[in-house]
């Protein structure tokens, strides 16, 4: 029994301990006082794991390619996040003299409150969430579509040729994965029948024996999973979707122009954008904060959540050590012609799924469908198609 | 299948994740400043001037020909001769350089210096940490910076500075051998002459000269 009431405790340490602060404020400035506290979270802690994840992925991807990684600042190189924001900090901000100054001033702002505005409807863990809206879901989409905005506002602000092939790349790119990316998720909301992100953890958190009723183990979630996942690469031109910032063509892409700590926020904003859609992913597809097993519920909720968003992330670097970039061409073919009527396929299955009622049947025939429509679709509609010598026009 | 490439360069990247904490000869990093790489032997960074014996002044095998300094690509060599002459390796009086400056700022390397030096006195280091603050100054090396032992030339090129120990013992021995030689053909005339003198000082009014 103590140990129960331990680990409730300690599940909802992060509640208790904001009540216990706001406590001491008048009951007028009670809600205020919470609210701020938690936005004051959530700026420490994303920003902290990012500075431990930007080693994390150095150190990673050298062990990847058969490298040390960073090992000099502090022990095991851990300090290195602290040499780069020193060095960041110290570093000349220079403005083009053509560019438009406040746009390009506005740009990493945008950016950045963009991205931290998608955190505010995450549940972190049990009864952690800053806003717990009804439609969490939408709040967060509209959230992440607006960082669109601010790539543009870059590229378009720098005049440079960099910068704006890269912005075009990177709005092109954007808005073709938004769609699959939301659709997947619709998939999602069909079967909890709610937007709020707190509903749909709650749908997840059931266990059968010990095994949890996540949306990822059904065939109509993992399809959309796996849809999502790609989706949310493209979204964070995260390798092998970083065209709009492919070092080996466009410098940096649309922020090429900017340095010292401007270039650290799109650095940060970027990073931000992979936690919360790692965050999104998780509470869709994996349970949000609930527990793998059902016993595993003794470990905070909050622990959980964390772990799964280090998993995704773990999983981002894995991909960035190991695929090449695509090609603009491709990116597209792939957007339009294999992952959105990949998804609106799945969003039949999951209508199937959901309209078959309990019993075996249903796995079956889903499944089949998906992988059947999977194969199929590998097999014709992403065929490489077979170009002839190339033959020039004029050049000749 | 579609992601079947995917899934096994993952596969691959996760072996070399994984194995590079196992294995240590799958990193082949080599942290520089603690661990080092022997330098190879035909590495050659910057020139020096070799000097025999124990004094770097008097040992200097360079007889400030100015050869090097003519022939130096990039001209980055100074030299002034000394007014004085001291001797050398086989007991010959040579002048000396006062002053023998290389900007290594200048320097490219290309080891001409010491393909064109008949005295075996530059050789090419293999010294490379050479970076200051003082970009100048620091980089303008003296005689006495470039000054080095020949056991420190047998140290960084052993086959090159055995071969060039063994050139100078045969061009000493020769020169001995010809000192020798000159010093007893001297001997001998001095001799014939004084003999010669001794025989011809009585008809003294006879003598026309040889």
């Amino acid at each position: 029994m103590a140990a129960a009431s331990i680990s409730v405790t300690l599940d909802q340490i992060f509640v208790l301990l904001r009540d216990w602060l706001v406590h001491f404020l008048p009951a007028a400035l009670r809600p205020f006082a919470s609210v701020v506290l938690g936005v004051v979270a959530i700026v420490a802690v994303f920003p902290g794991l990012f500075a431990l994840t930007t080693v994390f992925e150095r150190k990673g991807l050298g062990r990847m390619q058969n490298r040390l990684g960073p090992n000099r600042v502090g022990p095991f190189g851990f300090f290195q996040p602290i040499a780069d924001g020193i060095k960041s900090l110290t570093k000349e901000d220079v403005i083009p003299f053509r560019a438009d100054a406040a746009v390009h001033f506005l740009a990493p702002l945008v950016l950045v409150v963009a991205v931290f505005m998608g955190f505010a409807v995450l549940p972190v863990g049990r009864n952690m969430v800053l806003v717990d809206m009804d439609a969490g879901l939408l709040f967060f989409f509209a959230m992440g579509a607006s960082t669109e905005l601010s790539v543009f506002m870059a590229g378009w602000s720098s005049r440079n040729k960099y910068s704006i092939l890269g912005a075009m790349r990177a709005v092109g790119q954007m808005i073709s994965y938004e769609v699959p990316l939301l659709l997947s998720s619709v998939a999602v909301v069909m079967i909890t029948g709610s937007l709020s992100l707190t509903k749909i953890v709650a749908a997840q958190n059931q266990y059968t024996g010990i095994f949890p009723h996540w949306y990822v183990f059904t065939p109509w979630g993992f399809a959309a999973f796996l849809m999502f996942a790609i989706a949310a690469t493209a979204e964070t031109n995260r390798t092998p979707f970083d065209l709009p910032e492919g070092e080996s063509e466009l410098v940096a892409g649309y922020f090429t122009e900017y340095s010292g700590f401007k270039f650290a926020l799109f650095f940060l904003g970027e990073y931000l954008g992979m936690f919360s859609i790692s965050g999104l992913g998780a509470t869709l597809f994996f349970g949000g904060w609930s527990a793998p097993l059902s016993f595993l519920n003794v470990i905070p909720s909050w622990i959980w959540f964390f772990a799964k968003v280090m998993a995704a992330i773990f999983v981002f670097i894995w991909m960035r050590g190991t695929l090449p970039r695509l090609r603009q061409d491709q990116l597209m073919n792939f957007a339009w012609k294999f992952v959105l009527p990949f998804t609106l396929l799945d969003l039949m299955v999951t209508a199937l799924w959901r309209f078959m009622g309990e019993g075996w049947a249903r796995w079956v025939v889903c499944t089949a469908i998906l992988a059947g429509a999977y194969v199929l679709m590998g097999r014709t509609a992403m065929q490489q198609k077979k170009f002839g010598p190339r033959s020039y026009r004029y050049a000749e | 299948m579609l992601g079947e490439g995917i899934i096994k360069g993952m596969l691959e990247t996760a072996k070399n994740f994984a194995g590079s904490f196992v294995s240590a000869d799958r990193l082949t990093t080599v942290e520089y400043p603690e661990q080092r790489i022997p330098t190879a032997e035909n590495a050659r960074v910057f020139p020096f001037l070799v000097y025999d014996g124990a004094g770097w002044e008097a040992g200097l095998r360079c007889v400030a020909c100015q050869i090097c300094e003519k022939e130096c690509p990039p001209k980055c060599i100074y030299i002034e001769k000394s007014k004085d002459k001291k001797p050398d390796f086989v007991g010959k009086m040579q002048i000396y350089p006062v002053r023998f400056d290389i900007d290594i700022s200048v320097c490219m390397s290309c080891q001409i210096c010491v393909e064109v030096c008949p005295f075996e006195a530059i050789k090419m280091d293999t010294q490379f940490e050479l970076a200051t603050d003082d970009r100048f100054g620091g980089l303008l090396m003296d005689r006495q910076q470039l000054a080095k032992s020949n056991e420190y030339y047998h140290s960084i090129h052993p086959a090159e500075a055995a071969e060039v120990d063994a050139r100078l013992a045969q061009e000493k021995t020769a020169a001995e051998a010809k000192a020798k030689a000159a010093a007893e053909a001297a001997a001998a005339k001095a001799a014939a002459d004084a003999a010669k003198a001794a025989a011809a000082k009585p008809e003294t009014p006879a003598a026309g000269g040889n």
